[in-house]
């Protein structure tokens, strides 16, 4: 036990900022490689790789210290959040050690029962502890959780928007993994960027008028954007509060869109980059919604309390959730009571609520993000198009970082999810792996195949988190992490070992060229198949992969979870049926491009093995794809993660209003595992089967099935037609209201603005001609008269003297007989 | 012969009058016109005395006549420094070509 918890925490946060940081400091050195350095250094990816390598450091000496410090305590089996946190009071108490005294297997769990009615031992973490504040938590044991903030960035009164850092098992482990996957996709990418170290790099897929493209190589560029990219993740692992995820979330968004339009020039590189990048707006939409509904109800966007001036301001999971995972429903049920840390018996004020619909809005908001990250149906179409990035970023996109953070967030955020949002996270990935899956079998591009069969990894994760099972989900989230990095970068490997053809049908008997390649790839398909070899165990260990061990724990609960709610059987099914297209479609793959007669000998003859940079990483990688969950659920990596779970989710829930959905618990899980394990094995082994009868063996010509069901197989061809429906639900729809818009513009808007330029030149012409004509003539006439009679004028004063003298004369004769005349 | 009557008077200062007003409008001789316009002055000079000796009119008109004859002398002084001027530019005093105003 730490002797100060407060300090543990402080140098958890320490180790985990150097090791969240360091990619930042790389990215801004690295920013500048093409200005400081020239094109043929590998400097950049030296730094990157330094930059990770030490945050990998950073990580695991995070993760070492902290059990350290604990003694370990989270790699008990049976530790508090075992059943035994069921003790709701202690009546119940007595009933679990009844039940517990009923099977003595599990004797243990009474021990946990009394440490939790009368918390005298310091042996187990007590119950409801797993949100523990430094400052309320008991001295005698160490918080689950550490908490703090860097920097407040905007107070509003008792609101305020902060940098806070949220640390628990399951952010060290996240760090770990990130960090290990990304260092080693930083150093392979070294040898699969390596045609980009020069001045002048050809770029085969794009046409110009002069032959095809020549630019300068962008390799700093790719691995500034790789760091970038670490740091985005690892910044959302660490992130305190949502508001803060949400900003790194953006940033993963931002990193993903640099990186899959890499090839920028590439036309279908920039489209997927847009397409992928929108996609994730669509979800982000709905994120903010949830925020806004957080922040107007809750009043925080952090995840664990703050004490502020001696006063315990609750997160948000405390704010919702009581010490045992339960929230408080009013008596109408239609809305949720909050704890805001004031003690509202008092009678000081009330406690505030939020609307059931609106936390039921709030949950499926967030999704909504996570749906959008995750490629879960129905945003799921960017993912393959995310292909057109180069491979590494395939890798770091599809496995550690990117899709990763919509899981990690709904694990994360899993105690403000009612159950209704869980049944739909369920019935999402439900329909996602199913789907993605059958669309993997009909692909022939090796990296769609890989890129489908994500998808569908992801929709059993969410699969997991939705029917309760918040260990399996995040679980096969680490797991999938390392062999689909060891498999994309094996393809990574075999595409650049093929001078980039990616095509399977020109691939096979590669084995014989690349066999490291071949048989860590072997390792990863065995591993997502999820084969193990039943019966025989060493050392007390199954002998199976991490796959097995995953995908078993989401079968189980999902199991579980149709048991207990019959109506919804079909979450059951799908993850059984589709274990077997995963393991069918996974060594169709292997079959098709390693194994066999080559198809083309040219590609063949060309071919050839990595370099090591590539292989190594491909090596270590395959090492963790086989035995990173060694033990399964009694293993340690399983036991870790659980470590973080939310309180509450191991007793599971019995159906009630107002949604009436039962949760399994982690008891009746454990009771339906084996039965579980057995199906989804016989299942795999079938799809195993199966491929190598079509792909291995020959004995059945896959063209031949195709032809049989050629409507079937263009269904799947063009993916469910996803893109064409989204293209006329969508795209059409949009390019209408476009085009009517712009007739609207053209005649209508453009046509009153002319109408009034044509009406004002009229106007303007015949003020005009008024003008001149009026106006004008007018002054000019009188000027012109003045002018003609000074003119006639001129005339009389011919400058005579003489002359004038005789006008006087006449005129005043004149005047004189004028005056006679009317005188008289 | 019975003494001379008010018409007598006009009858002589009309001559006058008339005789200056040809003298002016025939004479090129800018010399000449002065005589005329002296004439025209005299003419009328007698018209004023005239009526003062047989009108009511009494010394007003005689000192209406004293007053022309100072504004002919100073007419007289300035039409003769403009006609010594116009000499010196033009080496004549012919009115005739006394006209680069109109031009």
């Amino acid at each position: 036990m730490p002797s100060d918890a407060t300090q543990l925490g402080q140098t958890l946060s320490t180790l985990l900022t150097i090791a969240w940081l360091l990619p930042l400091a790389g990215f801004a050195i690295e920013i500048f490689g093409g200005f400081w350095g020239t094109r043929q250094s590998k400097a950049a990816a030296y730094i990157a790789v330094a930059c990770i390598g030490t945050a990998f450091l950073c990580s695991v000496g995070a993760l070492l210290y902290w059990g350290d410090q604990t003694d370990w305590a989270a790699l008990q089996p049976h530790h508090g959040s075992g059943h035994g946190e069921a003790g709701q009071a202690e009546g119940d108490a007595r009933a679990a050690a009844e039940h517990a005294a009923a099977h003595p297997s599990h004797a243990g769990e009474e021990v946990d029962v009394a440490d939790h009615a009368q918390p005298v031992s310091g042996a187990g973490i007590p119950a409801g502890a797993w949100e523990h504040n430094l400052a309320n938590a008991p001295e005698h044991a160490a918080p689950k959780s550490f908490s703090g903030t860097f920097y407040v960035l905007a107070g509003f009164g008792s609101l305020r928007v902060a940098i806070d850092w949220y640390i628990d098992s399951l952010t060290l482990v996240m760090f770990t993994m990130v960090t290990l996957v990304a260092s080693l996709i930083h150093l392979f990418a070294i040898g699969y960027m390596s045609d980009e170290l020069t001045d002048d790099h050809e770029d085969h897929q794009v046409q110009t008028a002069h032959g095809h493209l020549h630019r300068p190589g962008r390799f700093s560029r790719f691995f500034a954007f790789l760091s970038l990219f670490s740091f985005s993740m690892l910044g959302l692992v660490l992130a305190g509060n949502v508001f803060m995820v949400f900003v790194f979330w953006e940033l993963v968004g931002v990193c993903s869109y640099f990186l899959i339009g890499f090839y920028v020039e590439r036309k279908s590189a920039s489209n997927a980059a847009n397409k992928a990048f929108i996609m994730n707006r669509v979800g982000d939409f709905g994120f903010l919604i949830g925020l806004m509904i957080l922040w107007t109800y809750f009043g925080t966007f952090q995840f664990a309390n703050r004490v502020e001036d001696g006063v315990v301001m609750p997160g948000l999971f405390d704010m919702l959730r009581d010490g045992d995972g339960n929230m408080h429903l009013s008596d109408s049920g239609a809305t949720v009571l909050l704890d805001d840390g004031s003690d509202a018996a008092a009678g000081i004020h009330e406690a505030p609520t939020i609307p059931y619909f609106l936390l039921v809005a709030a949950g499926l908001g967030i999704f909504a993000g996570c749906v959008g990250k995750s490629a879960q149906f129905p945003l799921q179409t960017w993912l393959p198009d995310a292909m057109e990035g180069p491979t590494p970023v395939s890798a770091l996109v599809h496995s550690a970082t990117m899709v990763a953070a919509g899981v990690y967030l709904t694990g994360r955020f899993y105690p403000m999810f009612t159950p209704e949002v869980l049944l739909t996270i369920a019935y999402i990935g439900c329909i996602t792996l199913f789907l993605a899956a059958t669309i993997a079998v009909v692909a022939t591009d090796i990296k769609r195949v890989l890129a489908y069969s994500t998808i569908s990894q992801l929709g059993y994760m969410m699969l997991g988190l939705g029917v309760g099972g918040w260990g399996a989900g995040l679980f096969h989230l680490i797991t999938h992490a390392f062999f689909k990095s060891l498999m994309f970068l094996a393809s990574g490997s075999v595409i650049y070992g093929c001078h980039h053809v990616q095509e399977m049908p020109r691939m096979g008997g590669l084995w014989r060229k690349m066999p490291i390649t071949a048989f860590t790839m072997l390792v990863g398909v065995i591993a997502i198949a999820g084969l193990a070899i039943p019966g025989i165990s060493i050392f007390g260990e199954k002998i199976a992969f991490s796959g097995y061990h995953s995908k078993d724990a989401i079968v189980a609960t999902a199991m579980t979870f149709a048991d207990l709610n019959r109506t919804h059987f079909l979450l059951f099914y799908a993850p059984l049926i589709g274990a077997g297209i995963t393991s069918f479609y996974m060594f169709r793959l292997w079959f098709l491009t390693f194994a066999g007669k080559p198809r083309d000998q040219h590609v063949y003859d060309h071919a050839h093995e990595s370099p090591r940079v590539m292989t190594v990483p491909l090596i270590v990688l395959s090492m963790f794809a086989a035995f990173v969950a060694v033990g399964g659920e009694e293993g340690k990596l399983f036991l870790l993660l659980t470590n973080s779970e939310p309180a509450g989710v191991a007793n599971g829930l019995v159906a009630s209003s107002p949604s009436n959905l039962a949760l399994p618990s982690h008891e009746a899980v454990h009771a339906r595992h084996a039965l579980a394990g057995t199906f989804a094995l016989v299942v795999a082994a079938l799809g195993a089967l199966v491929a190598c009868v079509f792909y291995g063996l020959r004995l059945v010509n896959p063209a031949e099935v195709q032809r049989q069901f050629a409507s079937l197989h263009t269904f799947l061809i063009e993916k469910w037609w996803f893109d064409e429906l989204y293209d006329m639900m969508f795209v059409r729809p949009v390019h209408v209201v476009a085009k009517w818009c712009s007739a609207c513009d053209k005649y209508v808007f453009d046509g009153i603005l002319h109408g009034l330029a044509k009406g004002t030149v009229l106007v303007a012409h015949w003020d005009r001609m008024f003008d001149e004509q009026i106006v004008d003539g007018l002054v000019n006439w009188v000027g012109r008269v003045t002018y003609g009679t000074g003119s006639l004028l001129r005339l009389l004063q011919t400058g005579r003297l003489r002359q004038y003298v005789m006008f006087i004369v006449v005129g005043v004769v004149g005047i004189w007989v004028i005056v006679q005349i009317f005188a008289s | 012969m019975p003494p001379a009557d008010l018409n007598a008077y006009l009858f002589i200062a009309g001559v006058l009058f008339v005789c200056g007003v040809v003298c002016m409008a025939t004479k090129r001789n800018a010399v000449g016109v002065l005589m005329g316009v002296e004439l025209v002055l005299n003419g009328a000079n007698l018209n004023f005395v005239a009526f003062a000796r047989f009108t009511p009119l009494g010394l007003d008109g005689q000192v209406i006549s004293l007053f022309v004859i100072v504004l002919a002398a100073a007419e007289a002084a300035i039409a003769l420094a403009i006609a010594l001027n116009f000499y010196n530019n033009h080496l004549t005093i012919d009115i005739d070509r006394a006209d680069e105003l109109k031009q």
